[in-house]
This record gives structure tokens, sequence and C-alpha cells, in this order.
């Protein structure tokens, strides 16, 4: 069967990998969103955090021997309590001004990070082994598809969902929405704001990390791994609108959807289509798809 | 006072733009070595080439026409502009004699530019365009080891002889990977073969894995891969994680020691390509072999070995014409015969360097006596076969 | 204490000194890349630090003109400088677009909308066949300017650089010392307050934006003849980073400030290696030597420092040290 002259196998088989990378937009966007939302930071750090989750899982196999599954906890973990210190360290000055300060500061942290690494790993692709349990495919009659990306669409999501659900059903959700509004507010109420607002930036950290050890046996694992899928991201956020949370989950698998498509018809602008949809969108409904004007 | 702070402003540049011109000619023979460091090909050719052109020099005496020889080095990052710039400043600043550039085509042939501009002597080891010696071809350019021409008249005719008759190209998106895939589709078409398609990638791709299902769906029996180093290797490795080897003949297309070595043999037994050397070949590769293991603990790839044997016989070129002198260099370099561990031959009018190549084979995990031990020999290939013929060259200096 | 004395002075001085650079042994592509980049991150700060407008997609103008210009003078055959006003007009077109589009919306929105019009002319720059897409556009003679002055000599294209770049920046001066130039900082400072008061606004901005094109694409075509190339980095997301750090390190809003910065971030970025060499003869420390590959790592702690520290930039923490000390 053929639409547009592309066959159906051909166009499904694109599809179904464009989810796959949906998936590491749906948690990349995420995470910045939340960050952007609760903190009103641009984090352009999340590519290198992004980076720095795939590159521990790999060190942690590589230096430990620790496997994959550990490592699935342990590098959020590590990479969450490292974002701690950056922000008490160093955000925590800028909040009271301009976006654009945040987003240097953030730029001047990535290439900080990501310029560490590069002088001792250098550029090239560090490999990483599917773990065992994930090994082999499953033959869907029109493509084969690995049966790790099965896993990470699945694990993407079932993190996206469990994230949303705690901020906008909880009470703990509740309490971050209302410390951003109206600190003094809630501080009032015995709420401690600060300490709120960093384990919120560790948290975002974290699902950056999360999203890179997902990553590392997909994508090849270099210290630059961030840097293209940063600016895509950041398109992806503006999209769905900067603060909605759900709005960055469904546009970040939405746009994974449509670079697949666009794969099938016109392969070279894949990675253009993300900027022309961000663009209309920005003259048509500034606020984003989901979003409402700050 | 405000203008106290625009003089300082003006001797800080006035004596940066001293520390950058400082260096005035010393009466040193300068080799310059630009190649990608770091990046996607740094095992193929990287810090041990630099390493094998050292050990050139320190084996011909350190010394040639009474001066000392230097060796500088640098990353180009796969940026031809970086390449260029080092390129031109060690040349008006440092008084570099000549230049090696490594691999990434894009580089060399910015570089073969600015070696024509200048007047240098310039030695390609690790770009594999032909444009290098057709086109682009230069009275100072010398392409030793191996081109897309040679590559694909010994590797593409063997797999269409072999009953590949259908071709899917999977291409780098840069010089290289155009003139891969030009060179290997002309031999294709000649052979009486079809090219179904061609989809480009990215250089240094992170994913392949939409690039190879469309490669799937054209149904053709071969697929090739007009890349190399890194590319190839997560080409290959997608490849068999989505099960596209069970259905196509996965031909890659320019492939190094350094790449089945990060492969293994289980991932490429049986993959069939054109080499210019190999360090098991005979005694006298062991040999050198040997001697560069002890330096780097790896074995060389054809493009070290072809810079050591570069260096050399460069070295013997200027002792012979006793003189520095780009284009007398060049002369005699090309009346020279070679022969040494690496090749036997003479350099033409067109600056290829003409030699036998190798079809081999991967050997099957149970064939091989341990690390290293990855090719059998298939063919030797006499060099006027498979590089350009003259009735098809496209450079002017060779008519 | 007139101080607005003492910049033309100051000014003066540093013309001399690049004057003077090249016959004192400086490499002069190196001081004409330092130009180039200075003009540029010039030309950048007429937006932001007096619009107070940030475009994070500045390298459309200096890619986009420096493909233009090469192409006109190595395939058309254009004489330099019919090359250099192929890449100004060109500057002034992109930036008539992308202003068209980025004066809609305001702040953290309006800058998105500049990275993602960059962006999509990258994608253009890497398919267009004229690009030569990932090998760059290679080979840009130099030609002979009017026909009669050859510019393959360094030292005369050296001269012919210093000229047209210290001429462009005194457009800059003027630009922000005349009336227009005034209404832009008070769009800056406010601008509904500047609509209140009767001007057009979204003009006033659109203007700035070309004329700020425009002179980056003549520092990009500037930088193609220079050099003899224009390649993919040109049109990079890399390079709008790159000066914004410049303006960021300089001095926002500050004449110099984009002058000094660029000076340290290029001077940083190719002489870190020297610098790393020479540390290492000196002490004996091998790591040193190393310090060549460390470039982000350096650009890197200087941007944290400077938002954290020197928001004002170099120039700017001065300028304002030298206010306070006349003052108490």
């Amino acid at each position: 069967m053929e639409i547009f002259g592309v066959s159906m196998p051909a166009m499904l088989s694109q599809l179904l990998l464009g989810l796959v990378n949906g998936s590491f937009y749906a948690i990349l966007s995420l995470g910045l969103a939340v960050i952007f939302g609760l903190l009103n930071v641009i984090n352009f750090a999340h590519g290198a955090l992004f980076m720095l989750g795939a590159l521990l899982t790999w060190m942690g196999m590589s230096y430990l021997g620790v496997n994959y599954w550990v490592m699935l906890v342990a590098a959020p973990l590590v990479v969450g309590l490292f974002g701690v210190v950056i922000e008490r360290l160093l955000l925590r000055w800028i909040y009271k001004l301009d976006h654009l300060y945040g987003l240097l500061l953030t730029l001047g942290l990535t290439l900080l990070i990501e310029g560490v690494f590069r002088s001792i790993y250098g550029v090239s692709g560090l490999g990483y082994d599917t773990p065992e349990l994930l090994e082999g495919a499953t033959n869907l009659g029109f493509m084969i598809l690995p049966n790790y990306r099965a896993w990470v669409v699945v694990a993407s999501l079932a993190v996206c969902v469990a994230t949303w659900y705690v901020i906008e059903k909880t009470k703990l959700g509740a309490y971050l929405r209302a410390g951003t509004e109206n600190p003094r507010l809630v501080e009032a109420f015995g709420v401690n704001v600060p300490v709120m607002i960093t384990l919120t930036y560790a948290f975002g950290a974290a699902l950056a990390a999360f999203a890179g050890v997902l990553a590392a046996p997909v994508y090849q694992v270099t210290p630059l791994m961030g840097q293209n899928l940063i600016i895509v991201v950041f398109a992806v956020v503006v999209i769905g609108g900067m603060g909605s949370i759900m709005g960055s989950i469904l546009t970040g698998l939405g746009l994974g959807v449509v670079e697949g498509f666009t794969k099938v018809f016109y392969p070279e602008a894949s990675s253009t289509v993300v900027f022309v949809i961000m663009a209309i969108v920005l003259l048509i409904r500034p606020a984003g798809l989901f979003g409402k004007e700050k | 006072m405000k203008h106290a702070k625009f003089t300082a402003l003006a001797l800080l540049l006035g004596s940066a733009g001293l520390l950058a011109g400082a260096a005035h000619a010393q009466d040193k023979v300068k080799i310059g070595y630009i190649s990608d460091l770091s990046s996607l090909y740094a095992d193929l050719e990287g810090k041990g080439g630099a390493t094998a052109i050292q050990m050139a020099i320190d084996d011909f005496g350190g010394k040639v026409l009474g001066k000392p020889i230097e060796l500088l080095s640098a990353d180009h990052q796969n940026k031809a502009d970086i390449a260029a710039s080092k390129a031109r400043e060690w040349i008006d600043t440092q008084n570099l004699t000549m230049i090696f550039s490594g691999t990434n085509s894009g580089v060399a042939l910015a570089l073969a530019k600015v070696a024509e501009e200048k007047k240098r002597v310039m030695i390609n080891n690790g770009a594999g365009s032909s444009a290098l010696t057709n086109e682009a071809c230069t009275p100072y350019t010398v392409h030793y080891a191996y081109d897309t021409v040679a590559l694909s008249k010994g590797a593409a005719g063997a797999i269409v002889d072999g009953g590949g008759k259908s071709w899917f190209f999977l291409t780098a998106d840069y010089a290289f990977g155009h003139a891969m895939e030009a060179d290997a589709s002309a031999v294709v078409k000649a052979k009486g073969g079809t090219v179904a398609s061609a989809v480009r990638h990215p250089l240094n791709a992170s994913d392949f894995s939409s690039f190879l299902l469309q490669a799937q769906n054209s149904k053709a029996q071969v697929l090739a891969l007009a890349n190399a180093g890194g590319d190839t290797i997560n080409t290959i490795k997608a490849a068999k994680e989505f099960g596209i080897d069970k259905t196509m003949k996965i031909a890659p297309l320019l492939v190094f020691y350094s790449d089945i070595h990060s492969l293994g043999l289980k991932n490429t037994a049986g993959m069939q390509f054109v080499t210019s050397w190999y360090w098991d070949m005979d005694t006298a590769s062991r040999k050198f072999a040997d001697a560069y293991m002890k330096k780097t603990q790896r074995r060389p790839t054809e493009i070290q070995a072809a810079d050591y044997s570069a260096t050399m016989n460069y070295l013997k070129a200027v002792q012979a014409a006793g003189t520095t002198d780009a284009d007398k260099v060049m002369e005699t370099w090309r009346g020279m015969k070679m022969d040494d561990f690496f090749a036997k031959g003479q350099i033409r009018a067109d600056g290829s360097y003409i030699h036998d190549m190798y079809l081999v084979q991967v050997k099957e995990p149970k064939e091989s006596k341990g690390t290293w031990d990855y090719y059998k020999i298939v063919k030797k290939l006499s060099g006027d076969d498979v590089f350009t013929a003259k009735a098809e060259s496209k450079c002017a200096l060779w008519k | 204490m007139n101080s607005k004395k003492f910049a033309p002075i100051g000014y003066g001085l540093l013309l001399l000194g690049l004057i003077a650079a090249p016959l004192l042994g400086a490499y002069p592509v190196f001081v004409m890349k330092l130009l180039c980049f200075a003009l540029f991150a010039s030309a950048f700060n007429l937006l932001l630090g007096y619009t107070g407008l940030l475009s994070f997609g500045h390298a459309a103008f200096l890619g986009g003109a420096a493909y233009v210009t090469g192409h006109a003078v190595k395939v058309w055959g254009a004489t330099p400088e019919l090359g250099l006003l192929a890449g100004l007009l060109t500057g002034a077109l992109l930036g008539l677009v992308m202003g068209w589009f980025t004066i809609r919306r305001q702040g953290i929105y309006a800058t998105m909308i500049t990275l993602a019009l960059a962006q999509m002319l990258f994608f253009a720059a890497l398919q267009a066949k004229f690009t030569g897409g990932e090998d760059g556009l290679q080979g840009v003679p130099r030609g002979k300017l009017f026909g009669l002055i050859d510019l393959s000599s360094d030292m005369a294209m050296y001269y012919v650089c210093l000229a047209v770049v210290a001429l462009a920046f005194l457009v800059i001066v003027r630009t922000i010392h005349s009336p227009f130039g005034q209404v832009l900082k008070g769009i800056k400072e406010n601008e509904p307050r500047a609509t209140s008061l009767g001007y057009d606004t979204n003009r006033f901005k659109l203007l700035a934006f070309v004329i700020s094109a425009a002179i980056a694409g003549l520092a990009g075509s500037l930088k193609t003849l220079v050099l003899g190339f224009a390649t993919l980095s040109d049109v990079h997301w890399s390079a709008s980073g790159h000066v914004v750090l410049m303006t960021l390190v300089g001095g926002l809003g500050t004449l110099s400030g984009p002058l000094v910065g660029s000076a340290v971030v290029v001077l940083l970025e190719n002489k870190i290696g020297e610098l790393g060499t020479l540390l290492a003869q000196w002490t004996t420390i091998d790591w040193f030597n190393t310090l060549g590959e460390s470039v982000t790592i350096v650009t890197g702690l200087i941007f944290v420092v400077c938002v954290l520290a020197f928001r004002r930039g170099i120039m700017g923490e001065l300028i304002a040290w030298i206010e306070r000390r006349r003052a108490g």
C-alpha cells in the first residue's frame, strides 16, 4: 500500500523511530519546562547534564563494572546532586535579573562541562552496549524493532506521566507552583521555598541525566552529544509553551513523529522542521500551543 | 583617565600582535602535520600519524642537508577553515617547509589550494577523494596511499562480480563521501549493475537508524557505505541491531585496521574491501609494525605506515635534489623509483603514487590466531589497473 | 571633567597602534581577523547594548554575507569592493527579514525567533550547492581593489581592511550619538514610554536591526576576503554565541566594550596554546602543554565569571569605576 508514493512499511518504520526520538525530546523538554516554569531560568546547561548522565553510565561500566540498571538510578542521583551544587553556588545570584543572564550563565556552564570532558575523552564516540536483558529485536512485520528502543519509549512515557502527575495533582506540586507565584506567602505558611527551588533544579537535572542513561546505547556517548539536542529541545519547549508540563511532553513526542515523517519525504530537512514550526507558532501563538502568557 | 586605558589597549594589541608574529625564520626543515586528532577519524591516523612521521625523521637521522628537522602538528577538528588558517600561519610566520594533510577530504582539498598558492609540497595520506589528483590536482600534491578510484575499482568490482548487482549508497555528506559514491557508482554501472538510490548523512552522525531503514526499504542487494572511521563503525553496529545484515550485503568501501579492531571479527567477518598495506603482509612490514607497537601499543593502520614511508621518501628526494624548494623537490621525486616495506612504485604526473593494492577479506573468528590478526589477502591488484587511467583523468597537468 | 574629550584621543592612539602593528612584526592576517570580529561585535552591540534586543542569530548575517561575497568574487569575478558591497546588502536584506519577524514579539520570545530563523539559514547554507556544504567555499581570491590595488599582498589587504573597519565603526559611533540613537536608548529603557511619546518603536527597532545586520554582514565579507574561504562555522549558532560572549565580556552598551571583548576572546582562543607552551617551558610543568585544548573550558569560565561578577563587562566596569572615583 502506498501513500504519496511511499510504501506503508517505510512510513510506519520511520514514524516509530521518530517516536523513539520523541521520547528523548519529551523527557528533556519536560526537565527544561519544570525548571523554567518554577525557577524562571532558561537552563542552557540541560544538554550538558544529559551528556553527564550518558557519560556517567559509560564510566560506571568501564571503570567500575557497574551495570546499566544500577546506573539508571545512580546517574540521575549523582547529576541531581551536581544540580544542587550548581543552584546553590551559581544560579541563586541571578534570579532577580533578566532572563538573558540565566541563559548566558548556563551557556557558560555548558561550555565548561563539555570542555572538561572533551579534553579528556576527545570527540569521537565511546561505545556502550545494549544491556543484556534488552538485547535482540522483535519483528513487527514492517520493520525489525530492537527491543531496547521499545524500552526507551516505555520508560520515558512512564517518567513523564509520573512527573506530570506529581506536579499537577499532588500537594507537593501545588506548593511548587505556588512557591513561584508568591514565594513570601508560601514561606509564611512554613514551607521552605529556597530548599524547594534547589530541589526543583536538582530534579530537572536528574531528569536530563535519566534521558542520558537511556540514550547511551542508542546514540554515541560523546562529550558533545548534548549540543545539537539542546537547541531542538529549546524549540520544543517554546512550541509547547514555556512552563506547561503537558505541553512539553506532547510537543516532544509530536515533534519526534513529525521529524520521522519528514525523513520519509525530505530527509535533509528533518533537523530544521522544528525551527520552522517554532517560528510559525511564535508568530501566531507566542505563549506556545499549551502555554499561558506570563 | 580614559585615554590611558585606550593606550593600554593599543599597546596590548600591539604586543599581542608581536607575540603572534615574533617567530622568525630559523634554519630548520619544518614538517607540518594537520589531521583529525580528536574526532571520528582520530584512530585512523590521528596522533599515531605524528608518531609515525617522527619515527621516520629519527630513522633518517634527524637532519637533512645539514639542517635539523622539526615536526609541527595540529588538530583540524574536521574544519577546513581551522586547517587552512593554521597552514597559512605556519608558512607565513614559521617558514614551514612542507605539509602533511591528513584525514578528511574537504580539509585536504583546502590545504592543497594553500600549498599551491604558497608553493609547498603537500603529501596526503588520509583523505580519499580522487579529486585531489583530478580536478584539483596541483604540481605540489602527492596523493600517496590510496584514493576512491582505486578503492572502487578493486572492491566494488569484486562485489558486483560476486553477485551484488543492485546497490544502495549510504554516503557521508562531504567531499569524500561524494567522491566515493560517484566513483563506486561508475564502476557498478560499468559492470552491468544498478544503483537503486542513495541517502546522505551528516559527517559524524550520532544515529543511523532512519537512514538504514530507508536502505532496507529500497530492497537493494548491497548496502554500500561511502563513509569512514567512526561513521562506518556506527553504521555497521546499527545495521546489526536492526537486522539489516540479514537482508542486504553490507559493503563498507573504506575500512581501516582500527575499525575492525573496534567492531570485532564477529561483526565484520567476510567483508571484502581494498587496502594499500597490512601489517602482517611480509617480514619488512612486520618489522615496522613491531617498532610502531613498541611506541603506541597498537598495530599501525595503512595510513600511519604510509606516513612513515612518505616522510622517508620525501626526505630522500630533498637530499637528492639538494634543496627544499618545492618545484625542484617534486621534479626529483617524480623521477625516483621507490621501494620500501609500504609499497613499490613511482609518483605520476597527476600526483598519484602508483603502487599495488590488495583485495582483502576479514577472517572468521575461528580463523584468527588472536588480537590484531584480522585480514587474509584475496588478490593483489596492480596499480596500473586500479588507479585513474589517463583517458579518464581530469587533471590538467597530465596530458 | 569631560571624559568625552579623551575618548577621541584614546581611539586615535588605538588607530595609530593598529597602523603601526604590521610594521612592528605583527602577523597581519591575525590582526585582520581581530578587526573583523571587533566590527562584528560592535554591530551586534548596536542591537543589544543600545536597543535592548538580544539576537541569538547574528551568525546568519556574518555567514550569509560571507558566502555571498565569496561567491561573487570567486565565481562572478567581482572586484573586492563590489564583493564587500554585495555582502553589506545581503546582511541588510537578511536583517530586514529577520527583524520584521522578530519585532513582533518581546524579550525571550524575540530571541527565540532569531535563533529559529538563523537555524533555517544554516540549513539553507548546508543544502545549497554554491556554499560547498561541509567542505566550504574555498579558494576565494582577493582580487584588485577598484581594479587597481592588488590585495593578495597581506600588507595591502591589511590597510584596506583597517580603513573599512574604521569607517564602519565610525558609522556606528555616529548612529549612537545621533537623535536616532537616543530614541533607541529610550526604547531600551522603557518601550511603552517611548510609544506614548509618539515614536513608532517598531520602525526604529527594525531600522536598528537592518543597520546592525548590514555591518555584521560587512564584517563577514571582509573576513572572507582576508582568509580566502567561507564555511559553515560562520553560520553555525556557536558563532552567534561567540559574539554574545565578546560583547558581554567587553561591556554591553559601551562603544569600546565590543572592541576589548573581541580582542580578549580571539586572542584567548588563538594564543592559549602558545601561552601554554610558554608556561610549560618556564615552569617545566608538562600539563601546561595541553592548555591549548582547553579553549572551551576557559571560554565557559569567562562566561560564568562575567555573568556573576562582571555583568558590565571590562569596559563597563572600568567606566563605572572612573565615574565613582570622580564623584567620591
